[in-house]
Formats: C-alpha cells, structure tokens, sequence
C-alpha cells in the first residue's frame, strides 16, 4: 500500500468531489453572510467582504444569550441521555432477553407521534408544571425526543463488541462499573462519540418545541434564527450571518469529535 | 444538568444580590423593519423609566402569530404585550383575553388615529389594541417603463387596463415580467391579494348564511383574470413568491407592475435596498366590477393580554409606542420615508412626510377608502376585507390558496381548484357549526 | 429488568400522559379560539380528517418522500462511506465537509435551498441553465416533491454516511487482507464482505430515518406549504394545515393519533425487512 497509484489518485478526486458538491449550498450561504444585503442576490463569487450584516445582527440580538441557551440544552439533554440509556442498552445488547426486540421497537414508536399533533396538550401541560420558557423544561423535552434513539443506537455499538472482552475482564475480577468504565467504554467510544456528536446535533438543531415553549428566558439559537427569516424585507445577507453564527459552535465541536471517529481504533484487537 | 444547576445557583446568587428588581415588560413582535426600529428606538423609553426593562421576543409573523395566539388563548401570560392584527383583535377580545384600551391622556389624541383601524381593532364598541402601523394594498409600477412605451397609468386604473399594460410590457428575453403578484400559498400570503381580487370582481367569501361563495361565477372571472395574468405575464416559480420574493423582483427591475402592500414602497424608495428607487411610482388598486374591497386594510397593533404580568408597565410602552412624539423620533433616526405608515392623520398632514415619500397621497386614499365593515358588493355576515374574521379561517383560507396556487402552477384547471376548495371550505364550515 | 427500568419509566410517562391527553382532546371539540363550543365530538374529528380529499394523497406522499429519501441515502451513504474507507490526500478534512450539511438547522437549509439555489429567477441553478441557453426549472411549482426529495437527502446524507462510516472502521483488517489473498477485486470485496458488514449499521439508518421523516414538517412548512394542490401535503403537514392552523386540539389530536397508528403499520413491514439486523449479537 506505499506508493499512491493512479487508483488512489481517481479515488481521491471523486471524493473530494463529492465533498464540495454536498459542501456547497453551505460554503454559498458562508459568503452570502459577509455580503451587502443588495448584494446577496448577485451571483458573484468574488466580492469585497463586509461585516455589515454580522454588526447589525449582533445589534439587533442578544447572540450571547441565545448561544448559552443552545449550550445548556443540547449538553444537559444529551448527557441526561446517555445517563438513562447506557445501562438500558447494555442490559440489551449483553443479556438480551425474547421482550429485547420489542422493547426496542416500543421505544422507537414513541417517536412516531408527529410533533404538531402532540404541540397543544404538551403545552397545556408545561404551563401547569410551570416549565414553559424554563432551560430545564427544553432539556427535559429534548431528552426524551432523543432517548430512543441514544438507547438505538448505543445498544447498536455495544452489539458491535464481542462479549469475550467483557467475560475475559470480569473472569479478571473487574466490578460492573469497572468494567464499563476501563473496557467497554474505550471499544464504544467511537461509536458512543458519534452518538453524542448526533444528539447534540438533534438538541441544536430542534426548533418546533424551542420556538413553541420559550419566550424571552430560556430561547436558544433556532429562536434567534426565526427572528431573521421574514416574509417582509430584505433579509438574505443577514440570515447567512445569523446562521453562519448559529452553525459554527456546533461545526467546531464536529469537528474536534472528528478526530476521535478517524482515530482508527480498531474493534478486532482481541483476535 | 450540572450546567443546569450552575444556571440555577447563579440566578439565585443574582437575585439575592440584586436590589430594586426592574418591572420587566415581555413584548412579542414580527421582525418588520418598522418593529426592529422599534426595538432600537426603545432604548430611549428604557432610559426615560429606569425600572422598567423591556424583554423582545422577536419572530417570523406567521410563527409568532402561533406562539401569541397558543399563550393569550391559554392565558399563560408569557407576554405582557403583543403585536396582532385586524384579524386576531376581535377574535381575542370575543374570547375575553385581552385588556381594554382606555383612558388615554389628552395628548395621545386617539381622534388623530385612523377610524377605520379603530373599527377593525374593536368589539362591542370597546378598543383593544392600539394600531403601530398601518396598510392598505395598491399598485407599484415603473414610470421609466411605461414612458418608453408611450403608456400613462391612470389614477384608478382597471383589470382590463392591467392586462393591457402587463402584454405591452412583457419582455421575456429581456427578463422583464409585465406583473409580479403573489402566487405563495397561505390565507395571509397569496389569499390576502386574492380576496381583495374577488371582493373587486363583485364576489365574496360567504353569503349571510354562511354557505361559501367559492363555485360562483365572480371567483371563476377573478381566479381566471389571475391565472391568465401570472402565466402570460409572471415570472416563473410564482407559487414561491410571497411579498418577499416580489420586493425583490420589483427591486432588482424584473417587473413592471405589482400589487400589494403600502408597505413596500418605503423599501423601494431606500436607494440602498432598491435598484428602482428613481423610477417607481404609485396608482390606487385596480379595480374590475366594483370598488368595494379592492384594496385590503390591516394593521399591526399593540394590545394587552388580561393575564399580563405587568400590565401597567405594559400600557405604558404601548401608549410611547404609538404616539405623536415616537413618530418625531423616527423621523430623527431613519428619515421621514420610514416613520410608521398609515396609524395616524398628522403623520400625513405633515409637509416634511409628504416631501420625503411621494407615495403618502395614494397610501392616504387607500387606508381612507378600505371599509372592512363592508368589504363586498353583496351583503356579508363577517368583517375584514382580505380575510374572514372567524376562527376556522386562518385553515380552510390556506387550503384554498393551496389549490389555486395548483391552478397556478398548471397542476389543474381553475375549475378543478374552485370545486376543491368550495367542499374543503363547506366542511370546515360544517365542522366549526356555522353550517348544518 | 433493573437496568432497563431507568429509561423505560420516563419512556412510559413520556407516552402514556401525552397520549393519553391526545387520545382525549381527540374524541372532543376543542378550538383555543372558539371556547363556546366545546363539547364530546365522537368520531366527528377523525372523520374529518380521514374524510378529508387530502388524506390519502398525503399518506402516498408520506411514503413516496420516506421512501426516496431512505434509498438515495443508504444507497448514497454506502457507496460514499466506501469511497472514504480507502485513504486519499486530505480525506479528513473532506469528511468534514461532507458531514457539514447536517449541521445547519432544516429551516435554513430550506430556505438556502429555495432561494439562493433553486429559485428560477435568481437561483444559481437558473443561471447555470441559463449560461447553457436552457430554460429555467420552476422546481417548487412543476416538481416540488422532486425538490423536496433533493433537499431532505441533502440534510440527511451526511447522517447515514456517518453511521455507515464508523461502522466500517471495525471492518477487520484480516477480513481485508485474507479477500485480497484469494485474489477478490474490489467489487466482489464491496458486495460480498462490505455490504453486509454493514448491514446493521444500515438498519440503524433505515429505522431512524424512517422515524424523522414520518413527522417530517419544517420543510414543507417553509418551501411549499404542502402545494401546489396537495403535490407535498404529508400527514404531517396535513394535520398542522386542518388543526393546528386553526388551533383545533382536538383535529390536531385525531390527526396524531392517526398518524401513530399509520406509523405503527409501516414500523411492523420495516421490522420484518430487516428482522437481521434487530436480533441482539449475543
């Protein structure tokens, strides 16, 4: 495998291919942000930048506040997650029994119940525990919107290991959390980092319930995104700015977990 | 959760901490310009009342529209104060949600504000809410244009002199379109232009018992006038284009013609946001059969929910908000073109007013001559001139615009989409019980 | 049981009081808007939905977007996941910028793909047409689920190009190495050892997509408004266009009550597809 062939080389430029194609609508809407608003319906590549439109909406918004908003949520939602479904899907994936499957599939229909028929009585409900506007109302609803899938997937990953592993340490002696903590977590860690990188992404991106149950308190990013996207006005540079804003603490993040998904750990060590 | 619990620890370290906690007045509003500048400007009440504070929730119209309408109608007073419309005012007040508008001091002078929005924002002969601005609908159009085809527009022009017009000015290759009208689908999107469309042509959504008008020969004429207008004239992707989509198309020179809101000619006029600032120039709204609701009358008013937190603090900002004195501050900071439309009498005796935004006599007339009491030819158990006050409207009104922008887009016949919506229209009345 | 009681218990709340507050708000008259007519209703809000002329055309779309989506994407996905296992100059940096589309949140990614690309007017795909001297598509007009199609495989690609990614990690360097001594090139490698490697991975997918895009509304929401007509009405959308549009809570209530019972029927035949890839490993 030393020498690039030309094989490497064709390989290469498909997918890079591939990366700007599906890159693009994005890279577009990055360089609309440091627009002029006339100027964001031009088709034009180059440009002299201006950070007219980041100004006028760090003037209009509080970006701060939305940002630590979005930051509590999806992190609280999502550890709260993986606190309730570990044990769940090891339980599953370790000792499955014949309800297994079932369970399984119970959980997932959950999900099935589509947001808007469920809005009113969810609502009603909030105002009486007083959870409306609330951070903690929002992580409460983002966990159990994401904990079927957590429990999915996580229970997917843990299948992934073969039970040899786990006998082997707890022949060694290893108690159950040790055993969790030094040999299942570090094989699962791919698997479980791709899991948390895909619910905090979930938790970020929710707008049907941040945009219904907050007001002025506890509105994370989506909210402030909807403010900037108007049947009336001019608006095209500005909601690249905002969303440019709105995506990229969560791009970086991606990206730094990227490094932990390509490490290439390998699953087959114990052969 | 331990961010949560940090959270929690220092909001209760703050407020241990704080003194005098400031009165805080939760204000939900639409991102308009008018409203941003709003937002901006309320600095100045902030500092003039130092223990009041001002929290903005600002969104999209229709979304905040939902989150309004969910709280004041489940009294969860998550807002002090909130903008709505001709539409929801009466709706709300009916259901008894909202705190009346009195006792004003001498030097609001509620005579100076339009009668008819008062009308529109009224129960039982009590005000609920006060109007920011208002608008009306009129006809936009290229002078440049028409003089280099020797045209002139009159100052009532007709649907039949539009379809003159539009087939003289069409230059597709030249990526002219004679027209622009909105073609997006929704009872506030391409219904509102519609409305005032069949109301012109002599039709009306119901008759006085309650049966919809949708199969009459009046919605087939207007329906079929604008299909024929759009597909001859528009430009393509017109089921995309809501009043947005059109400001940029007129904008940026690829129309000749187009019909919608006052509103849009203060951005026109912004030589910064507009490619036509020089050449634009107004008419009232065409008119076919009649010119009873030819033109549509809405406003976006301030109103006080009955389970406020604060709501003296609340008609405070609103009295600030929609007076005289705000209107001088506008003119101030952005210029007399963008001062709030169409709320007041006085903004527009103003000479300053007039020099600075020629379109202010057509906008005039048009906010004068909009009856919302009397929207049709015919006699009409509802209110409003592009929409029907009732609650069921907002969801049978979208489905018929969903099936004329059907028509539109040639996916079938006018008379496929009329039949459509008059049984979708019949059963969502029978469902709300207005029809047996 | 014990360890599975933690998740099961707020699973339970989580189903049983909403539920059953939308079982009942289903079987009455409930409009936020018009609190004098509140009453039993029976059956009356179900049978205005399912006698609406929209139902069935909104559940054929339902499936047709469901379907689609999950075909170009764990088609897409695995071929793309495939691509990237082998090394090439730069790859990290290239899988960033295919995971990126997931990022960015659904409403705006509709709205950049309405009008910054596909619009006819201004779009840049019109412009790309019209340097070739073709017309314009009117994409939301003439082919709108078609659009749609586009824009949610977009959002979700990067989504199972992930899962079928990492889960390729664990294929076996042996595996490798021993199809490689018995002369297998790289087709075969592909069909007979790749593929169903994946084959959990790729249930995984399937399931979660499938559950997303059931309920599948902002998009709609923002592009189309589920026209032209009812070309991309899905049940979602359609129960948000008869209730809660009008803030009906006991249409919007029949409605979920009837898209959970549809989604059940669908999950059943998903299940019995992929009956392989549920079954524990142990």
């Amino acid at each position: 495998m030393g020498r690039p062939s030309l094989r490497t080389w064709v390989l290469g430029l498909l997918g890079w291919l591939a990366a700007i194609l599906l890159f693009f609508p994005i890279f577009w809407m990055t360089i609309t942000a440091f627009k002029t608003e006339q100027g964001a319906y031009q088709p034009d590549l180059f440009f002299i930048p201006t950070l007219q439109s980041f100004r006028e909406v760090f003037a209009r918004s509080r970006y701060g506040g939305f940002a630590l908003n979005s930051i509590c949520i999806s992190c609280g939602s999502t550890v709260l997650c993986f606190l309730l479904a570990i044990p769940a899907a090891y339980r599953m994936a370790f000792f499955p029994t014949r309800h297994t499957q079932s369970t399984l599939l119970w959980m997932l229909s959950t999900k099935m119940m589509p947001a808007v028929g469920v809005l009113l009585p969810v609502y009603l409900l909030f105002r009486s525990a007083g959870l409306l506007d609330s951070i903690r109302g929002l992580i409460l609803i983002d966990t159990l919107i994401n904990l079927p899938v957590c429990v999915w997937m996580t229970y997917t990953y843990f299948c992934e290991i073969p039970a040899a592993i786990l006998e082997a340490a707890r022949v060694d002696g290893a108690g159950f959390w040790s055993e969790i903590w030094h040999v299942l977590a570090p094989m699962a860690l791919p698997g479980m980092s791709s899991t948390a990188l895909l619910l905090i992404v979930l938790s970020w991106n929710e707008a049907f319930w941040s945009l219904n149950l907050t007001s002025a308190q506890a509105a994370p990013l989506t909210v402030f995104i909807a403010s900037y996207s108007s049947p009336e006005g001019l608006f095209w540079a500005k909601l690249s700015a905002a969303s440019l804003l709105a995506v990229a603490p969560i791009l970086v993040m991606g990206w730094l977990t990227q490094k932990q998904l390509v490490s290439g750990l390998t699953l087959g060590a114990i052969k | 959760m331990r961010s949560t619990m940090t959270l929690a620890a220092g909001c209760l370290l703050a407020s241990l901490a704080g003194a005098a906690e400031p009165t805080r007045v939760t204000i939900a509003a639409v991102n308009n310009p008018a409203m941003i500048e709003l937002k901006k400007l309320s600095t100045k009440f902030e500092a003039a009342n130092p223990n009041l504070k001002l929290n903005w929730v600002v969104a999209e119209e229709n979304v905040l529209r939902q989150r309004v309408t969910t709280d004041i109608s489940t009294g969860s007073g998550q807002f002090d104060l909130v903008f709505l419309g001709q539409y929801e005012a009466p709706i709300f007040a009916k259901g008894g949600w909202l705190r009346e508008m009195r006792d004003f001091p001498a030097s609001y002078d509620l005579e100076d504000v339009f009668q008819s929005l008062r009308d529109g924002l009224s129960y039982e002969g009590k005000l609920y809410a006060l109007p920011f601005y208002g608008e009306s609908s009129m006809l936009m159009y290229r002078k440049d244009l028409f003089a280099a085809k020797g045209l002139t527009m009159p100052e009532q022009p007709t649907y039949d002199d539009i379809k003159k017009f539009a087939a003289a000015l069409t230059d597709k290759s030249a990526g002219i379109y004679g027209i622009t009208l909105r073609g997006k689908p929704g009872w506030g999107e391409n219904m509102a232009y519609l409305s005032t469309l069949i109301n012109t042509f002599g039709g009306c959504w119901f008759d006085l018992q309650w049966k919809p008008q949708i199969d009459s020969p009046e919605w087939k004429n207007a329906i079929s006038c604008y299909v024929d207008l759009m597909r001859n004239y528009g430009p393509p992707g017109a089921t995309a284009n809501g009043f947005n989509e059109n400001l940029t198309l007129f904008a940026s020179g690829k129309a000749a013609m187009w019909i919608d809101s006052t509103y849009g000619a203060g951005p026109l006029y912004d030589k910064k946001e507009s490619q036509v600032a020089d050449k634009v120039a107004f008419a009232s709204a065409p008119v076919a059969v009649t010119s009873h609701g030819s033109h549509w009358l809405w406003s976006w008013a301030l109103a006080i929910p009955n389970a406020a937190k604060s709501p003296e603090a609340a008609k405070k900002f609103a009295l600030w908000a929609t007076s005289k004195e705000y209107v001088g501050m506008v003119a101030a900071d952005a210029g007399w073109a963008s001062v709030p439309p169409g709320s007041r009498k006085s903004t527009y005796d103003n000479p300053e007013y007039q020099r600075a935004a020629p379109f202010a006599r057509v906008t005039l007339k048009a906010m004068q001559t909009a009856d919302p009491l009397r929207p049709s030819l015919k006699p009409v158990p509802y209110q409003g001139i592009q929409f029907v006050g009732i609650p069921p409207f907002q969801s049978f009104a979208t489905v018929v615009g969903q099936y004329i922008a059907g028509a539109l887009a040639g996916q079938m016949t006018v008379d496929q989409a009329l039949k459509a919506s008059q049984a979708a229209a019949t059963r969502a009345m029978q469902q709300g019980g207005y029809l047996k | 049981m014990w360890l599975q009681a933690p998740s099961v218990v707020p699973l339970a709340l989580w189903m049983t009081v909403p539920l059953a507050l939308t079982i009942y708000f289903s079987f009455r008259h409930y409009s936020l808007l018009t609190p004098e007519a509140r009453g039993f209703a029976r059956l009356q809000n179900y049978r205005f939905l399912w006698e609406d002329p929209a139902f069935l055309p909104a559940i054929r779309n339902t499936l047709v977007l469901i379907g689609s989506v999950l075909v170009i994407t764990v088609g897409l996905g695995t071929l793309l996941a495939a691509l990237y296992e082998r090394r090439f100059f730069g790859r990290n940096a290239a899988t960033l910028l295919v995971i990126a589309p997931f990022f960015v949140m659904p409403t705006v990614s509709a709205l950049v793909w309405k009008n910054m690309i596909l619009h006819p007017v201004y779009g840049l795909l019109a412009l790309a047409l019209g340097k070739l001297g073709l017309a314009p598509i009117d994409w939301f007009g003439a082919y709108p689920m078609l659009a749609l199609i586009i824009i949610i495989s977009w959002e979700w690609l990067p989504f199972a190009f992930l899962i079928l990614f990492t889960s390729l990690q664990s294929l076996d360097a042996e595996q490798r190495e021993a199809a490689q001594i018995d002369g297998a090139n790289s087709i075969q490698f592909f069909l007979h050892i790749t593929i169903p490697h994946l084959r959990r991975a790729m249930s995984v997918v399937v399931m979660i997509e499938t559950i997303f895009l059931l309920s599948l509304f902002a998009e709609i929401y923002t592009t189309t408004s589920g026209g032209p007509g009812t070309a991309t009405t899905n049940l979602a959308y359609l129960v948000y266009s008869l209730g809660l549009q009008q803030f009906d809570v006991g249409i919007a209530s029949a409605g979920g009550i009837l898209a959970v019972v549809l989604a059940n029927f669908a999950a059943f035949f998903l299940v019995r597809l992929l009956a392989g890839g549920l079954k524990g490993g142990h």
